[in-house]
């Protein structure tokens, strides 16, 4: 009969969580383990970011060089915003806290004012995102992308300061064939085109005697090398297209993984900062009508402050390994 | 439930009087050390970015350690680790811990062989 082990068959082992291993409840410990396969898959991500960062250690794009934008100012503002985004997203974390706190006293009232907060925190940070998103796949200076698949960058010799394609680059009569549906294969679409062409860009660089080329090389002193006037016209020789902004295949920041990983590690977190927004308001709206008052506990405002409080953890790493290290 | 809260951080360097106390002390710990990290990345100060450590810049090191110690507050305080069993403790910071380094030990010594490989084998890829 007693083939098989078991222990404790005076408790139900599976009762619905009326026994509970490690001194916490089976909700609050399975989202712990929910937390840490999570944690698990973002270090995944981020090690890959390492791994292709390592991989093309001398080439790849410096990170306070492509995101300083702040939004309504214009200049070069380096990390600014990014630190902001930081801040909301701990301030919002302190939020939900002090709702867990006020749910431990059974002040409803002050949880439903405190996760209200913190849905503004998350609404603020992911807001941001967008909005970096968009500065991010819209670009600044514009860059041409050689035969390597490399990026080629420009920079006023006189000032060394990065030159945007419409600084310099002419406009020159040119013909394209477009694309039309009777003409071509019907299924596919005129692709978007950037500003210039190439021939205009080099003509233009020709013209523009302190226009020199910024390579994706790093030298000793940590910047990007910049070439002189006759380096530069060699270089510009191989050049195949002019790219402006970013999107998964090119990307005028430098090294095309960067704006992959960029795409994705933040476009994941991002996607985890939405999904707790969404479970913070539901829980906002139970607390609200009443529902963990009835219940004689506040416990889901505390689980679901840890996927909060996650969210912010891995925030943390981000910005360190994608924005400042 | 975790009703009986630790008060301390720091090691018991310092101690407050309530749980809601304790949380706005730790963010303005949390918002020093971010502001710490965002002025050295803007500086960059050329002591810290010239020498290495073990093959790292200092102040990527710094970046590490304070992000590790930003992390431990986070999750001991706003997360309630501190107040937890050990048991639950060490199931979830150990099993992540190991597994992370592992992992990027492994990524990170493949990706910079990959490099040498472009670097001295004969392949032209930066053209």
């Amino acid at each position: 009969m007693d083939s098989t082990v078991t222990t404790g068959v005076e408790e139900g082992v599976w009762s619905g969580g009326d026994n509970r291993p490690l001194g916490a409840s089976y909700g609050k410990m399975m989202m712990w383990f929910f937390i840490l396969s999570d944690a698990l898959t973002f270090s995944g991500f981020l090690a890959a970011y390492g791994f292709s960062r390592f991989k093309f250690i001398e080439t790849w794009p410096i990170a306070d060089e492509v995101f300083t934008h702040v939004p309504f100012f214009h200049g070069n503002y380096p990390m600014y915003y990014v630190a902001f985004m930081t801040f909301v997203l701990i301030m919002s974390s302190v939020t939900m806290v002090l709702a867990v706190d006020a749910g431990h006293k059974m002040k409803k009232n002050s949880v439903i004012w405190y996760m209200f907060l913190t849905i503004i925190g998350g609404a603020i940070f992911v807001g941001s995102q967008a909005w970096e998103w968009a500065t991010f796949i819209r670009g600044d200076y514009g860059a041409v992308e050689t035969k390597g698949g490399r990026i080629l960058q420009f920079v006023n010799a006189d000032t060394g300061e990065r030159a945007a394609l419409a600084d310099f680059a002419v406009t020159l009569p040119e013909e394209r064939a477009i694309h039309e549906r009777k003409n071509g294969v019907w299924f596919y679409k005129e692709g978007s085109l950037p500003t210039y062409s190439v021939n205009e860009v080099l003509e233009g660089f020709k013209a523009n005697s302190n226009i020199v080329i910024r390579t994706e090389t790093i030298n000793e002193a940590g910047e990007k090398e910049v070439l002189s006037r006759q380096e530069s016209l060699a270089k510009l020789q191989n050049a195949t297209q002019v790219v402006e902004g970013a999107n998964l295949i090119h990307n005028e920041y430098g090294s095309r993984l960067f704006a992959d990983f960029f795409f994705f590690i933040t476009g994941f977190h991002g996607f985890h900062v939405f999904s707790g927004v969404m479970f913070n308001l539901i829980i906002f709206f139970n607390v609200a009508l009443g529902t963990y008052e009835k219940r004689g506990h506040y416990e889901m405002v505390e689980k679901v402050g840890l996927y909060w409080h996650f969210v912010d953890l891995v925030w943390v790493f981000v910005f360190t390994f994608f924005y400042l290290v | 439930m975790a009703h009986a809260h630790k008060l301390e951080i720091f090691r018991g360097l310092l101690k407050f009087k309530s749980n809601t106390q304790k949380i706005w002390g730790v963010l303005v710990f949390l918002t020093l050390v971010t502001a710490v990290e965002v002025a050295l990345g803007i500086i960059k100060p050329h002591a810290l970015t010239g020498n290495t450590i073990l093959g790292m810049k200092i102040l990527n090191w710094i970046f590490i350690i304070l992000t590790l110690v930003k992390a431990y507050y986070i999750a001991w305080d706003f997360m309630h680790l501190r107040d937890e069993k050990s048991s639950l403790r060490r199931a979830v910071v150990w099993t992540a811990i190991f597994l992370i380094a592992y992992l990027t030990f492994i990524l990170l010594v493949e990706g910079n062989y990959i490099y040498n490989v472009f670097k001295d084998g004969f392949l032209t890829w930066n053209f």
